[in-house]
């Protein structure tokens, strides 16, 4: 979902920074009240940060013959509110722009818009719904860890259509054309990243409804 | 909340995931460079738009896939580290309950 240095013009780029910067401003403040009123979950919050530093290092291959890498910002974004990921998304991306030619500083808004704040929104909106909905907590978790990464890629492909439109098949012509390329790569991945943030979750929040240790919308507040 | 993994649960979930990312590479037929959807995107563009020169370039690129799978260890690394360090320090604290029962 790197949309690589220089390959957005610079109209979008702009766009896109404008569009994530108050995701990253708000949370950073939404992280800084949580340490603040639950300091106990500042071990919880440096495992699932963790996680995403993780997943987002794999690159893994899949059914179309190429390579892509999973995220690993729906469990964080469970257990802590969609918020907070944006700042945390922003650390990794950063690293992997500067570090690793992966992304880059004019891209930097448009990766944050995608992979640490649409994907951690719409990975926790599916799991808020599907817990409502009465699903075993297992299988919510597991939809709202695949939707994070699944979405983040379809958003990858939107953000590289709407720069690009097919000059016939206009932006719809050209997102189905990324989306062949991002978010079919992607559907195997999602779904290895769901089931694996199955066993980190159980893991991490283990038996009882521990609050301190985070999914915290589930047992109430924050 | 309240999630709770039997062992044979937690191999079998591991043991699909696993599956599903190894199948690609063993599947007969398929066929793939396995590169990158980030370089193929950026292809796609350059295809689609045989004017488009890419305005700016990262002012620091590793200078070898051996330095560059380096550093991707090193990420890897660096997480696992921690979020190994946790799940550590829950499960001892888990065990230490369970003793004082």
């Amino acid at each position: 979902m790197h949309i690589m240095e220089g390959f957005l013009p610079m109209g979008h780029a702009i766009g896109w920074t404008i569009a994530a910067t108050p995701f990253v401003v708000g949370g950073t403040i939404a992280l800084r009240r949580t340490l603040k009123e639950r300091p106990e979950a500042r071990l919880t919050l440096a495992a699932a940060s963790a996680f995403t530093f993780i997943l987002s290092a794999l690159k893994l291959p899949s059914v179309t013959g190429s390579c892509s890498h999973p995220t690993g910002t729906g469990l964080g974004a469970m257990t802590f509110g969609p918020a907070v990921m944006a700042p945390v998304g922003l650390i990794v991306l950063l690293f992997q722009g500067l570090l690793l030619a992966h992304g880059g500083l004019t891209t930097l808004g448009a990766n944050v818009f995608s992979m640490a704040i649409a994907g951690p929104w719409v990975g926790w909106a599916a799991w808020r719904m599907a817990t409502g909905a009465g699903l075993p907590i297992a299988v919510a978790v597991f939809l709202g860890a695949a939707l994070a990464d699944l979405s983040t890629y379809v958003v990858t492909s939107l953000q590289l259509a709407l720069a690009f439109p097919d000059p016939t098949s206009g932006i719809a012509g050209s997102f189905v054309k990324f989306a062949g390329i991002f978010a079919v790569t992607q559907v195997p991945l999602a779904i290895a990243e769901g089931l694996l943030t199955v066993v980190v979750a159980a893991a991490l929040v283990g038996r009882g409804g521990d609050a301190g240790h985070g999914f915290a919308p589930l047992s109430g507040g924050r | 909340m309240d999630l709770t993994l039997t062992r044979g649960r937690t191999v079998a979930l591991l043991v699909v995931a696993v599956a599903i990312i190894v199948l690609p590479l063993v599947w007969p037929g398929l066929e793939g460079a396995f590169t990158g959807t980030d370089d193929v995107a950026s292809q796609a563009i350059e295809a689609a738009r045989p004017g488009y020169t890419r305005w700016t370039t990262p002012f620091w690129e590793p200078p070898s896939k051996e330095v560059e799978s380096t550093l991707f260890a090193l990420q890897a690394a660096i997480g696992a580290g921690i979020l190994g360090y946790v799940l550590g320090r829950r499960h001892g604290s888990r065990r230490r309950d369970d003793d004082r029962r």
